[in-house]
């Protein structure tokens, strides 16, 4: 057979999946395994990353068996992953010294508490242009250095690596204790708070303030360049394409141009905007990164990021009971004209942006005997659509270049109450392109441009399609009316959490 | 007195016995509160365990039974829970969204799914035609069941779910709309054969389209799957439509169909 395609893996929180692209970005096929999740301790969340690893030597096979391929016809792979998952793995053996620490993890409190006490936040900040947080992998990495018998002797030596999951899998792919290449892409590093945002280097004083030592990091490439060549799994077709999972999706949504924005809609919400070659400055609370680096293009991203968005329907339906699946939420919350009233918060570890109160937790407010369970579901449901109304508001602001309409992916765009209540808060058009895999298509892309399977990014323009839109039709006064409320219901959440002690 | 089984259902007369066994091995089942073994199984009914065997996988062959691959162990299947309750149609299109989107790109048009609501169709989703013009969402709308594709897919073959042809009200849209029983009825029993149906400008002049059936277990259909466009896009001067697009059509029906529990 003559068909060439571009094959993905997306490396996700809950599961890992590979997905085959045709020239128009088409998806020809998908294979997926989930993986465990250990919880060891309240904010701890695990993941073992050879099990990830084995998943992968697994659904890949898989995925070109549906589609009655071999390795030949695969022009080259892109890798997309859940950003800020930290692993440490011995060089020569390829063993993991502990469980990957995921990016919900907040063990990393203490870290972060003694790099405020010690004055560097500012630091930080001017250098990685992210203010100290548990969500970022260099905090993770010197709770394991600290934690994990022989990771701080094995790293001065040079015996352990570190990365993110996209690190783990290119090194593996390429050879593992057998030559594999160590590597990590730009955007995966732009999280770790370890990168200067303007060299796009590791920044040395970030280094010493987090006591990593050097010579266990991954060297920094571009997003679209041939890394190295799989020895396994699709023995000799090229690692061209590594991307954070968000940034995947700012490059599969085709955002391509300063001011263009998406927000991918899963567990939690990321809204990225492209801001051209300039580094935003924020001041509302979003994080400045790296949208993507293609060839010598380099784009600037601000994001955005909500913690709890579809984990929120999660609860709804495991820990409440109220329905039996995700996707009946809209058929509850279609029960009721309206809230009824009832706000709910949903801080379970805190505000992220643009209000970033650590020690917010969740509040349902506004309780009458009259609110029922569609009243309800309608509350988690406008809790996504205000989340992303303030992180827009925050984006308007910081950016100057205002957002006009929004893309989106992700399971959620499936909710259509849900599409048309943004499209309402937000007062801009919410359109989903045809084929909801924004970030393995993003990936795929990445790979695809490095071995010229596409030309340039006015091809990839041209494979998106729009296939759903949502028009505003909320009016102004009840649109002032219910923002007003939300925030009030907001204001509620702070303070409710005992700030952590210094490690 | 009457000896009871242990599950208090002996045998009555004029009562078809394999079907009062199963009935108890569904009962025995969904109070175990775990996965059971055969022998767990045959010993209480006091059945032979061949004949257990053979009970347990006819119904696991009709869906209501899953046995877990690794320990061979029964339960009762999730789909025993969706008995008595319709498919949610949010669930229909969250199943259904990737198939949709992919027959929307395969065939560069508009994509419905149209579920029976009293005598009409209501769409419970909608994608665009992939060609950058401008659209509006026609999610929730309703379309007569009589002059479109989708409805007429329905009225075909989910005759429980909607009115006979004879208690609907045929209103003409176009010079082309079926508005006689007669001919209707006879136009669905060819739908019912050839398992799809299609519409040339019946409802709206110039515009086709042509739907399958969505079906889950047991085969029963919950939904329609259509293909709208401009007449001339979709069907030859004959008024058939394209094979390619027909088989795409065909193929996501199935794909989706797959996923709600249906066997192949």
């Amino acid at each position: 057979m003559s068909e060439r395609v571009v094959a993905a893996i997306d490396q996700g929180t809950t599961s890992t999946r590979c997905l085959l692209f045709n020239p128009a970005g088409r998806m020809v096929a998908v294979a997926q395994r989930e993986h465990r999740q250990y919880y060891p301790r309240s904010g701890w969340v695990e993941h073992d990353a050879e099990e990830i690893w084995r998943n992968v030597t697994r659904i890949v096979p898989a995925a070109l068996r549906s589609a009655g391929l071999g390795p030949e016809n695969i022009v080259a792979l892109g890798i997309a992953n859940q950003r800020e998952t930290t692993v440490i793995w011995d060089r020569h053996t390829g063993t993991p010294l502990a469980r990957a620490i995921t990016w919900q993890d907040t063990r990393s409190e203490g870290v972060v508490a003694r790099l405020v006490e010690d004055g560097r936040a500012d630091l930080v900040t001017q250098l990685c242009g992210l203010p100290p947080a548990t969500y970022f992998a260099g905090p993770r990495l010197r709770w394991l250095l600290d934690h994990v018998p022989g990771a701080r002797a094995g790293a001065d030596a040079g015996d352990v690596l570190f990365g993110t999951m996209e690190s783990w899998l290119v090194w593996w792919l390429t050879g593992g204790p057998d030559g594999g290449r160590h590597i990590t892409d730009v955007t995966n590093a732009s999280r770790t708070m370890l990168m200067d945002l303007r060299s796009r280097e590791w920044a040395p004083p970030l280094l010493d303030a987090l006591a990593v030592p050097a010579r266990m990091l991954p060297e920094i490439r571009s997003n679209a360049e041939v890394y190295g060549t799989c020895t396994t799994v699709l023995p000799g077709v090229p690692v061209a394409g590594a991307l954070g999972d968000q940034h995947a999706a700012l490059v599969g949504q085709a955002c391509f141009a300063a001011g263009e924005a998406k927000c991918t809609y899963g567990t939690g919400a990321f809204l990225l905007m492209n801001t051209g070659p300039r580094i935003a400055r924020t001041t509302h609370g979003l994080l400045p990164t790296v949208g993507y680096v293609l060839g010598d293009e380099v784009r600037y991203a601000l994001e955005g990021s909500i913690a709890v968005t579809g984990s929120l329907v999660q609860w709804f339906r495991d820990a409440l009971g109220m329905i039996s699946t995700a996707a009946q939420i809209e058929t509850l919350a279609a029960s009721v004209p309206d809230n009824g009233g009832c706000y709910i918060v949903p801080a379970f570890s805190g505000l992220y942006a643009p209000r970033w109160h650590p020690e917010a937790r969740g509040v349902m407010v506004g309780l009458t005997s009259y609110i029922t369970r569609g009243h309800l579901a309608r509350a988690v449901l406008e809790a996504t659509g205000w989340q992303t109304r303030e992180v827009v508001d925050a984006m308007n602001a910081d950016s100057g270049l205002p957002v006009t309409r929004l893309k989106v992916d992700g399971g959620m765009t499936a909710n259509h109450l849900l599409m048309q209540f943004v499209a309402d808060v937000l007062d801009v058009p919410v359109e989903r392109p045809l084929g909801s895999e924004a970030v393995s298509l993003g990936a795929a892309y990445a790979a695809g441009l490095a071995v010229g399977y596409w030309s340039d990014l006015e091809v990839l323009r041209g494979n998106w399609h729009r296939a759903a839109a949502w028009e505003p039709a909320m009016d102004p006064e009840g649109r002032r009316r219910e923002r007003e409320n939300w925030s009030r219901a907001v204001d509620r959440s702070y303070g409710w959490a005992p700030p952590p002690a210094p490690e | 007195m009457v000896e009871h089984g242990v599950l208090g259902y002996g045998s009555m007369p004029g009562t078809i016995q394999s079907i009062e066994r199963a009935a108890a091995m569904l009962r025995l089942l969904g109070s175990a509160g775990r996965p059971l073994a055969l022998a767990e199984i045959a010993a209480p009914l006091d059945l032979p365990r061949p004949t257990a065997h053979g009970i347990l996988r006819t119904l696991r062959e009709v869906g209501f039974v899953e046995q877990d691959r690794d320990t061979a162990r029964y339960t009762l299947a999730v789909a025993l829970r969706r008995l008595g309750s319709e498919w949610d149609r949010h669930d229909l299109r969250s199943r259904a969204m990737n198939w949709a989107d992919s027959l929307a790109g395969s065939s560069g048009q508009e994509v419905l799914l149209g579920m029976p609501a009293g005598a009409v169709v209501e769409l419970v989703h909608h994608v665009f035609r992939p060609d950058g013009s401008p659209q509006r969402l026609r999610t929730g709308e309703q379309l007569p069941l009589h002059a479109t594709a989708v409805g007429k897919c329905l009225l075909a073959l989910a005759p429980i779910a909607v009115p006979r042809p004879h208690e609907l009200d045929l209103q003409r849209y176009t010079g082309r709309t079926m508005v006689a029983v007669g001919t209707l009825t006879e136009h669905l029993a060819a739908v019912r054969h050839r398992g799809w149906a299609a519409e040339l400008g019946e409802h709206r002049t110039g515009v086709g389209a042509i739907a399958a059936p969505l079906r889950t277990g047991g085969g029963l259909v919950v939904g329609a799957l259509g293909v709208e466009g401009p007449v001339e896009e979709l069907f030859n001067g004959g008024g058939t439509p394209h094979p390619r697009l027909v088989e795409q059509l065909l193929n996501a029906a199935r794909e989706i169909s797959a996923g709600l529990g249906a066997t192949r």
